[in-house]
């Protein structure tokens, strides 16, 4: 009995997939959107995402190493939060706006709650809603290059109409990653593809949220105007990107539909009826903390539960 | 036809090239055989040899202890040198018979039986009784007991198990290609019990040699079928086999009885074969002895009570250190801390794996990324579960159906945090359990 050998309980096998490979696959899939962010915005954009991603990735290095915890900027987490923090700024953001948000997301959002895996809200989305209500001004400043103009969803608004080609390729006003409908999906697909997302979330979001503008939209079934909507503004980042945050959505099968429904609405009542054209960030971030009461009540039921199948059988 | 498969499971790399291609061969045991009393779900048997008898192949040395209990059988001739506490697999210490081999193989006489025709159905049930075939998968439940469900006319689907989703395993696929008549006929053997029932051979359509051969040898059976599954883990479960093959859906509070189904696996099919149309009692089995770290892997015929180093040795020892050794299949099978234990009724495999993919991986939050509850063939949530499970939290583990846990180790198998998600789930189901007992 002198060497004894290793014993562990079952299962003995693991699969390769780590939670850092599936971070470094949503990265991956967020370069094209930020890539047309910098190739569209100049080089403000790309200053804005490396001053957020730097930010995101210093302050998790510095929290867990004053903390003694284990340092986890590996995992590919605070990049991930950084870049989407990055894409949803105007280019005109000044420096320590971005430094600002990067310490808020990280430290105030993730990092008090438990760090990864704990926080209830999405860390950029929390982020950007702050900087948002507290600088509302150079949050909507969208001006780049000599191009001073509103967002497309803003003139929809005031009764104008959008170029919804211009809008799906992404060559108008708005936060830096949020542009282009067509890099977003570009990415969306990527990661449908790898098996990170699946259609759950984003495919009930959308749908409810067209489904409703058709309902309360006040154009019916105007094509070009619910193409400018469902392109415009933060939606499609958030429908791909956000709401399919892991840690901040249902893991409840059912949950994912709830909560994509709920999404939808909440878009559509923000976008409808609220004070400003856009409502993505504040209907996803408000959606979070239902998080735990729609899985409370979508819990599945288990196999051999659901159906009494061939039990009564003669 | 849609192959037959069911919802969640994994494909982990499955390693039956390994020993696919190794024909079965007969190992003559050298040191001293182990018969642990405990080798089945039940009452322990009782033993009825005393130290310095002589004990013949084939002889009983215990006694059923119950109606849910299981004789144990000498498999060599020699002497009993002590009935004292031993080491098995699992790791328990498990009162054991030890009995030193004299290498002559002198036999006792077999199983009382007559001519298959004239027995009736009480005579085969006592037969495999007395025989102490059990489930011989993995769980040990006394095969008589299955065979005496309330209701037999009810019973309409014997499945035999011949799925082996757990990898590295090759003993059934071995017996199916070497031994199709003892499997048809085993069958045919449960199928005279279930006058309303028809035959399934359940075969993953990852051994499409074993399905030709096994469609061929029951090609004039009218109530046997071969079914075709699809190759997933953890097809061999009980309940996901029941599901894959009747559309019926077996739960924790339920017996496959319940749903008219006896589900047999492969080797305990041809050993019920071996008791009642042979006349011989449960003394050998199929071991399949494979891992990276194996170097000439093997399917044996082993006599129950071989010592576990010494099949390993017979199958050319380690080529490569072996990290971790297991009995039974790299999924379900126990990790052994040593090797000197015995092979019992439940040994199919021994797997030596090169790399332990479990110390050397790191544990990390859980991200919430679902796909636990996306490899969960029960419809858990697995990560919900082992969180409740962190904090004792018994009454939200059982609102959350954590008791439906068949512990597959699916969702610790692709959790890419690597958390011990089955483990966690396990042992809060023990602790629920205890309290039952209560």
């Amino acid at each position: 009995m002198s060497d004894l050998r290793n014993v562990s309980s079952s299962p003995h096998i693991r699969d390769k997939a780590t939670s850092s490979n599936i971070m470094r696959d949503v990265v991956i899939a967020l370069l094209p959107a930020a890539g047309y962010g910098v190739f569209h915005f100049g080089m403000n954009a790309l200053i804005v995402l490396l001053l957020t991603v730097a930010t995101c990735v210093a302050t998790e290095y510095i929290y867990e190493k004053s903390m003694q915890k284990p340092v986890t900027i590996k995992d590919f987490s605070a990049v991930v939060t950084g870049l989407l923090l990055g894409m949803n700024l105007p280019c005109s953001t000044p420096w320590w706006m971005a430094v600002l948000g990067g310490i808020f997301a990280i430290l105030v959002v993730k990092q008090l709650f438990g760090g990864l895996g704990q926080n209830f809200m999405n860390p950029a989305l929390g982020a950007r809603c702050f900087l948002m209500i507290s600088f509302a001004g150079r949050m909507t400043n969208y001006a780049y290059d000599t191009f001073s103009g509103a967002t497309p969803l803003a003139v929809l608004r005031d009764g104008g109409e959008a170029d919804v080609l211009q809008m799906v390729i992404g060559n108008t006003a708005g936060m830096i990653g949020e542009t282009s409908a067509v890099a977003i999906l570009i990415g969306a697909a990527y990661l449908l593809w790898r098996g990170v997302i699946d259609l759950k979330i984003p495919g009930t979001y959308l749908l409810t949220f067209v489904v409703f503008m058709l309902l309360f939209g006040g154009h019916g079934f105007d094509g070009t105007y619910l193409a400018a909507q469902l392109a415009g503004g933060g939606l499609m980042l958030g429908a791909w990107f956000m709401a399919t945050d892991y840690v901040t959505s249902p893991i409840t099968p059912r949950g994912q539909i709830v909560y994509g429904v709920i999404l939808g609405i909440l878009t559509g009542i923000f976008r409808c009826f609220g004070a400003s054209p856009e409502g993505v960030s504040y209907a996803i971030i408000f959606s979070n903390l239902l998080v735990p009461l729609i899985e409370r009540f979508t819990v599945p039921a288990a196999f051999g539960k659901a159906k009494v199948k061939g039990g009564n059988r003669s | 036809m849609a192959t037959l498969t069911f919802k969640g499971g994994v494909h982990p790399y499955d390693g039956k090239e390994l020993s696919k291609d190794k024909a079965i061969v007969p190992y003559q045991p050298k040191g001293d055989l182990i018969y642990p009393v405990s080798q089945h779900i039940g009452a322990p048997a009782a033993p009825v040899v005393a130290k310095g008898d002589r004990v013949l192949v084939g002889q009983k040395i215990a006694e059923a202890g119950g109606f849910v209990s299981s004789p144990v059988y000498a498999s060599v001739s020699g002497t009993v040198k002590a009935i004292e506490p031993h080491f098995v697999s699992t790791g328990a210490k498990v009162n054991a018979i030890v009995v030193e081999n004299d290498g002559l193989y002198e036999e006792a006489p077999g199983l009382p039986i007559k001519p298959f025709e004239e027995m009736s159905r009480e005579d085969i049930i006592g037969i495999i009784k007395e025989s102490g075939v059990v489930g011989m998968g993995g769980a040990g439940f006394p095969t008589h007991v299955k065979l005496s469900p309330k209701d037999p006319d009810k019973i309409d689907y014997i499945l035999v198990n011949c799925a082996e989703c757990e990898p590295y395993l090759t003993s059934d696929y071995r017996l199916m290609v070497e031994r199709p008549e003892k499997v048809v006929g085993g069958l045919k053997v449960v199928l005279e019990l279930f006058s309303g029932a028809q035959g399934c051979i359940c075969i993953e359509d990852n051994k499409p040699e074993a399905i030709k051969i096994m469609q061929k040898a029951c090609e004039k059976e009218t109530r046997i079928q071969v079914k075709v599954l699809k190759t997933k883990y953890p097809q061999g479960a009980e309940r996901m086999l029941i599901h894959a093959v009747t559309g019926r859906d077996l739960n924790s509070t339920m017996l496959p009885a319940d749903l008219g189904c006896v589900v047999d696996n492969c080797d305990t099919i041809t050993s019920i074969y071996d008791a009642v149309i042979l006349g011989k009692p449960l003394i050998s089995r199929v071991v399949t002895i494979s891992g990276e770290a194996i170097a000439n892997p093997s399917n044996f015929e082993c006599r129950m009570g071989t010592n576990v180093a010494e099949l390993i040795e017979a199958a050319g020892g380690f080529q490569t250190e072996a990290k971790k050794v297991i009995s039974g299949g790299p999924m379900m099978g126990f990790a052994m801390f040593d090797l000197e234990v015995p092979t019992t009724k439940t040994t199919s495999a021994i797997t030596c794996l090169a790399a332990d993919a479990v110390s050397e991986s790191q544990t990390t939050a859980c991200i919430n990324c679902g796909r636990c509850v996306s490899a969960c063939d029960e419809g858990l949530i697995p990560a919900r579960l082992a969180q409740f499970s962190e904090k004792f939290d018994l009454e939200a583990f059982q609102k959350w159906h954590g008791m439906e846990c068949v512990e597959c180790g699916c969702c610790s198998y692709v959790c890419p945090a690597k958390r011990p998600l089955a483990q966690m789930i396990k042992n809060v189901r023990r602790m629920v359990m205890a309290n039952r007992k209560k």
